[in-house]
């Protein structure tokens, strides 16, 4: 039989109906196509995929079960090393890890990896009564901080082992970045759902509106019997753009605008949350949330949505896949293109006009690529006389979000560095014993994967360090 | 789930309300506030506290009703519960080398100005609170307000009871007669607190005003209650949820504040008319 050089595509809705609606955007893997794509899998035995994964997920052994048709056994190999499958498969970059490993990928396109995941995960869910059993108490107590990817993980890889975890939840819903930030047509909500109540099943407390830092401190969390705290608040705080215009009605940070749309749901025909829809939208930056943003926007009815961002085509941090997307869809890319200053309506002779505070445009200017930064990446310089105005009725600015402060403001002694995160180990340990930290809230916004790697080593570094007491 | 443990109207558009919330009691200071949803699905909204039993696990919050949440909360009864109540939120009023304060609240404002002022009397500083209501049917907490304050002047803008005016006559009158406070905390609508730093300007006290923001999350995260400051010459943006309520009044650009605060407006409107009918439709059925 010929190898398949390319990858099965993933059965997707075409982009002129998906746009209108907030339905997953990939539909998944048939059996057929799951089948076909797993022998693609040359099962190298050095695993190069493997190293790739920062979870470790045992990648030729659970295509390997694929390829037998034993479908549990494939999520059962991947569950000893990832506590949520089906958010990894649909929301990891593959392609800049597992994938960028593969064999296959040398010559040809690596083996789709991440949709086979999603492929078990989701035959799981689709299973009646699945059975789910709590480990036998081990008499430890473990209390988690924020209830994101990399929380959850800890959570999980911890009960698994017998400790009593509790979860705390500053919002009213568990599931962090996971339930507000991504949004429905790319991570639907039953699937965190459903990868939360696995979780719960398997013995972990979540205990939502207790803001740790505010409603608990860690210290007290120590006096309650928690022997060791996982910090995994993640970097809640949004970045603005410190340009004149900002405060006007129509101004957005992404966080504030995806919030609205997914954790409260102003997507909904009569929503309780209101959120402005329709007209013009401008999204200032390149990354996964910016692409989230703009394509939300577009659903909630928007006429012409436009991606500004300071780079070109071959920086821009999104995934792959999510630029293709958002292509497709028909959003429009301004590349090496830099807001100024946002606009607003002032009527001048009626202070009371309703319009008045508006955001009504965008000036601009456009830059080229000069020198590269600190980072390798060059740097953006603005090219004088190329200024222009966006007529535009919303901005979203999606360009980055800092670590929360509200649990380095209120425990004494915890080290932060300069830019806010927290500054922890290779185990994850901070100076204050017992304190481990990950995810965003170490390294400020990174992937939800690299969130989840940080998580295990943590449950790993806590599990050691309790047993050895 | 958070029970209410007890209701009462304090005028035909404001009630207030005790919440069983134990974590909550426990730690809230007065200037916190606290974020509840009423039902599932519910909207998140912000109010500012406004007494705690610690005996009970009570948290008091005094509401208006102006809109959807506020008009569902408000056909909740004693017994009954609320979905969710997070907090406290925010920093707690700054109380210290505070001798004597001046106590001025405006409408629902007074909600939160009693337990501020009760903290100071509690903390041996001399009270002078001046409340102020469009009308006589509109006071609220007079007696609370006169127990905890060494002087309490009553204002309404029509003259329908006590003094006629609004709370920046008498506060004038006092600082030209002399009368030196080491502090005035304001809280009410934001045109009353802009008039109220205006009016303190001249005298040069220090004045702290209660900001009330649109929020969604309160811990910082959507930066949907921005506001921009002019500190030292430059403006600086700060979130009222983690870095107030509580601010300069002299910072504080208030006609942004009030030009976000209408962002919603229609919509509020709409959805507040829409339950209204709602709850009608429900009785008449």
């Amino acid at each position: 039989m010929a190898i398949n050089t390319k990858k099965n595509p993933m059965p997707t809705q075409a982009p002129e109906v998906r746009k209108h609606n907030f339905e997953e955007v990939a539909t998944g893997y048939t059996v057929e196509i799951a089948l076909a794509e797993a022998q693609r899998c040359l099962n190298c035995k050095n695993k190069p995929c493997v190293s790739g994964c920062p979870v470790n997920i045992d990648i030729p052994g659970f295509i390997g079960k694929i390829k037998n048709n034993d479908f549990a056994g494939a999520i059962q190999i991947i569950s000893q090393s990832s506590a949520l499958p089906a958010v990894c498969g649909r929301v990891c970059p593959q392609e800049t890890q597992c994938e960028a490993k593969c064999t296959m990928g040398v010559k040809f396109e690596p083996v789709a990896i991440g949709r086979l995941e999603r492929f078990v995960a989701d035959w799981q869910l689709a299973q009646p009564a699945r059975t789910v059993t709590a480990a036998t108490p081990n008499g430890h107590k473990v209390a988690i901080i924020g209830s994101g990817p990399s929380g959850l993980t800890c959570a999980g890889d911890l009960a698994r082992k017998g400790y009593a975890v509790t979860v705390y939840e500053a919002l009213h819903k568990a599931g962090g970045v996971l339930v507000y930030g991504i949004p429905e047509f790319r991570l639907p909500k039953r699937i965190v759902a459903q990868e939360i109540e696995t979780l719960r099943r398997s013995g972990v407390q979540f205990e939502t509106n207790v803001i740790i830092g505010k409603t608990l401190s860690i210290d007290e969390l120590f006096e309650m019997g928690y022997e060791a705290v996982y910090i995994g608040s993640g970097a809640g705080l949004p970045m603005f753009l410190n340009i004149p215009g900002e405060s006007l009605k129509g101004v957005y940070s992404a966080n504030e605008f995806l919030t609205r749309a997914n954790l409260m749901q102003a997507y909904l025909e009569h929503p309780v949350t209101p959120i402005m829809k329709g007209g013009k939208v401008a999204v200032v930056g390149g990354g996964n949330v910016a692409m989230d943003a703009a394509r939300t926007a577009l659903r909630l009815g928007a006429e012409k949505v436009d991606i500004v961002y300071r780079r070109s085509m071959e920086e821009l941090p999104a995934r792959h896949e999510e630029v293709e997307h958002v292509i497709e869809e028909g959003i429009n890319f301004h590349l090496l293109s830099s807001p100024m200053e946002i606009l607003g309506y002032c009527d001048e002779t009626d202070a009371r006009n309703p319009k008045n505070g508006f955001v009504t445009g965008m000036r601009c200017q456009q830059m080229e690529l000069g020198e590269p930064d600190a980072n390798g990446r060059r740097r953006p310089v603005p090219i004088p006389g190329s200024e222009y105005t966006l007529e535009i009725d919303t901005v979203i600015i999606a360009v980055g979000t800092s670590p929360n402060p509200l649990i380095k403001n209120t425990t004494a002694g915890l080290q932060v560095n300069p830019k806010g995160g927290i500054i922890v180990d290779e185990a994850g340990l901070t100076n204050r014993a017992g304190v481990y930290a990950g995810g965003d809230a170490v390294t400020g916004s990174a992937t939800v994967i690299t969130a989840m790697g940080a998580g295990k080593r943590a449950a790993k570094a806590i599990d050691a360090k309790l047993m050895k007491r | 789930m958070y029970k209410i443990l007890s209701k009462k109207n304090l005028n035909p558009t404001v009630t207030q309300m005790e919440i069983e919330a134990p974590l909550v009691a426990r730690k809230a200071k007065p200037g916190q506030f606290i974020i509840l949803r009423v039902d599932a699905d519910g909207e998140r909204i912000p109010l500012t506290i406004a007494g705690i039993d610690t005996a009970r696990s009570a948290v008091k919050i005094i509401f208006q009703i102006v809109g959807a949440t506020t008009e569902k909360l408000n056909h909740k009864q004693a017994g009954d519960s609320i979905e969710d109540f997070a907090g406290p939120l925010g920093v707690a009023t700054e109380t210290k080398d505070i001798q004597k304060v001046c106590i001025i609240g405006g409408g629902v404002g007074c909600a939160i100005a009693m337990p501020i002022a009760e903290e100071f009397r509690r903390l041996g500083a001399e009270v002078t609170s001046i409340i102020g209501f469009r009308n006589k049917d509109l006071v609220i907490l007079e007696d609370e307000f006169k127990a905890c304050s060494d002087r309490l002047i009553v204002m309404t803008d029509d003259g329908s009871y006590a003094r006629a005016g609004n709370v920046t006559v008498p506060l004038k009158e006092l600082l030209e007669a002399g009368e030196s406070f080491d502090r005035i905390i304001t809280i009410g609508p934001l045109i009353m607190m802009k008039f109220v730093t205006l009016t303190a300007k001249p005298f040069g006290v220090p004045v702290t005003v209660s900001m009330n923001p649109i929020m969604i999350d309160g811990t910082g995260m959507c930066g949907g209650c921005r506001l921009t400051l002019t500190r030292g010459g430059q403006k600086v943006t700060k979130f009222a949820c983690v870095d107030g309520p509580d601010f300069d009044g002299y910072e504080v650009d208030f006609d942004e504040a009030m030009s976000r605060s209408r962002m919603y407006t229609d919509f509020e409107r709409a959805a507040h008319a829409e339950t209204c009918n709602l709850f009608a439709a429900e009785k008449e059925g």
